[in-house]
């Protein structure tokens, strides 16, 4: 039994790695919603599981939020903004796909390294779950340096969000109040930053940052 | 001792008898799929005799190597997929039935293969030839990835004991067994010529691949190197069934009720493994050329990824 618990909770946490790993190699708009929108929904598995094994009904609300919020409302409104925009068929990267998954390959490497030579005493699901949420959190930062629309920065921003909120739930009994504020934090900060693309949208005409950095006067070589 | 001879002979015959039938089944499903007729299954057998009684035309400088590359690499792709337990285990040749043995052979193929493409001097086969050794030099070390964390996880890169560990309940749910898989299958896709990398049905100039280094051959020759093609698609189909869903397969030694249930299994899993591809090409679109270092060093990075999390399951 043991053994499957521990498979399982491995396999999930395991996943949401490969599901950023998949979100580093889209450079569609849309296509990076659906893969954010099936990360969310392999975070809802996880937490899921996380509350049956724990025996945490609490992580199940947090479950719930997961799923309603992040898998479902905010790539449904994303979509919307996309569309409004008018750049769904923009394609952008600032290196090549393949440098940015080494670099992720090498995040992943240092997040376990770190994770596992830091927590020797630790339980081993919180050990494996803490070193997996650190790389979903480095690939994270990973998708918003490497992307210059503002739009794939958001989900960048998204799934590094989903990271701790692994790493939060592998470790055991954090308070429902935090896990409740971080998600509405979460959700006040999305809509703040709808707000900001559409102001940006309209004075620039365009959601590419690299706009930004020239009104600053900082030009790119 | 004669019984086990006699189930490799079996297994290397029904492989060879059963490749243009999976071709056949792919594209029946294909045209299925777009609401076409299609041919009957058995297409790609009238295909092959016919071009069997075909006279050979070969150009006027062609070498000696040209002539012989089409025997070089259907047998070695045959070798190769004689090795792969289909539906019994334990095999007489299973010693040396190691994975790197099979890439092995399979790179060895695929070399003729480039050179054949070259031999002549036209500008097709030599574009065609260029792209492959291309693909190749990504798909490889992907797929050698792939085998080093099969490896690690199983303890051994022969394929029978993998297949016994697999079955065993000591495997469990590993991410990376996962991740192996979907790198496996993009390696697989590549290697076959399918669609988001390259598209078996066509003789366009800007696209084409496996067909532009084989344009020249006719007759005989092409019936070897189609037959070729579809074993290859055969090997990796196997391949997949017998690592990951390595239910069924019969040990050495089972009564003969055990060898039919691993056939039926086998046959089912091929049709199977068949309905997926058909299914999976219609539903995508054909990428460009420059795009596809992209997607096999996506695979390349899945086959790393893979073998780092397996030191990290195994380091807790």
């Amino acid at each position: 039994m043991t053994g499957s618990v521990f498979d399982i909770a491995h396999m999930l946490a395991g996943g949401l790695v490969l599901v950023s790993m998949m979100m580093l190699y889209q450079d569609r708009l849309y296509a990076l919603l659906n893969v954010f929108a099936l990360h969310s929904l392999v975070l809802t598995l996880s937490v899921g599981w996380q509350a049956v094994i724990q025996d945490a009904p609490h992580l199940f609300v947090t479950a719930a939020i997961a799923l309603i919020f992040k898998a479902i409302i905010i790539p449904v409104v994303l979509h919307r903004m996309i569309r409004q925009l008018g750049i769904h068929r923009e394609i952008e990267t600032v290196v090549g796909i393949g440098p940015t998954m080494l670099a992720g390959l090498g995040l992943v490497a240092l997040a376990t390294v770190v994770m596992l030579r830091v927590t020797p005493s630790a339980d081993p699901i919180a050990r494996e779950d803490l070193a997996f949420a650190l790389s979903v959190l480095l690939l994270g930062l990973l998708i918003m340096v490497t992307r210059r629309n503002a739009v794939s920065q958001v989900v960048g921003f998204m799934s590094l969000e989903n990271g701790l909120v692994l790493a939060a739930t592998g470790a055991k009994g954090m308070p429902l109040v935090v896990e409740i504020s971080v998600a509405f934090s979460i959700l006040i900060a999305f809509i703040v930053i709808g707000v900001f693309l559409f102001r940006i949208r309209e004075r620039f005409d365009t959601v590419d940052v690299r706009a930004l950095d020239d009104f600053k006067g900082r030009r790119r070589k | 001792m004669i019984s086990a001879l006699f189930i490799q002979a079996l297994q290397m015959s029904i492989v060879v008898l059963l490749a243009p039938m999976l071709t056949g089944l792919v594209r029946l499903f294909k045209a299925r799929l777009l609401r076409r007729c299609g041919p009957s299954p058995i297409q790609p057998y009238r295909d092959l005799i016919r071009l069997l009684r075909k006279e050979a035309v070969i150009a006027e400088n062609a070498s000696w190597l040209f002539r012989a590359a089409p025997y070089l690499i259907f047998a070695a792709t045959w070798v190769a997929a004689a090795l792969i337990p289909t539906f019994a285990t334990g095999l007489v040749f299973s010693w040396t039935a190691d994975l790197i043995a099979i890439i092995a052979l399979l790179g060895s193929a695929r070399f003729f293969l480039a050179l054949a493409g070259m031999d002549v001097g036209t500008s097709f086969g030599g574009i065609g030839s260029s792209r492959e050794v291309m693909i190749a030099t990504l798909a490889e070390p992907s797929m050698l990835l792939i085998i080093f964390t099969l490896a690690l996880v199983a303890g051994s890169t022969q394929l029978s004991s993998i297949a016994a560990f697999m079955t065993s309940p000591q495997v469990g749910l590993r991410v990376s067994l996962a991740i192996a898989l979907i790198a496996l299958i993009m390696v697989a896709i590549a290697e076959n010529a399918r669609i988001p990398v390259d598209n078996p049905a066509t003789h366009l100039e800007l696209t084409m691949v496996h067909e532009a280094m084989v344009l020249e051959y006719s007759g005989r020759h092409l019936a070897m190197i189609e037959l070729a093609a579809s074993l290859k698609l055969l090997l990796y189909i196997s391949l997949i069934a017998c690592l990951f869903v390595p239910w069924k397969l019969a040990d050495l030694g089972a009564g003969p009720l055990a060898y039919l249930v691993g056939l039926a299994a086998y046959l089912a899993k091929l049709a199977a493994g068949g309905a997926l591809l058909a299914l999976f090409e219609t539903a995508t679109a054909k990428m460009r050329v420059f795009r596809v270092p992209d997607f096999l060093g996506a695979a390349l990075m899945l086959g790393l990824l893979a073998a780092l999390l397996r030191f990290v399951s195994r380091g807790l």
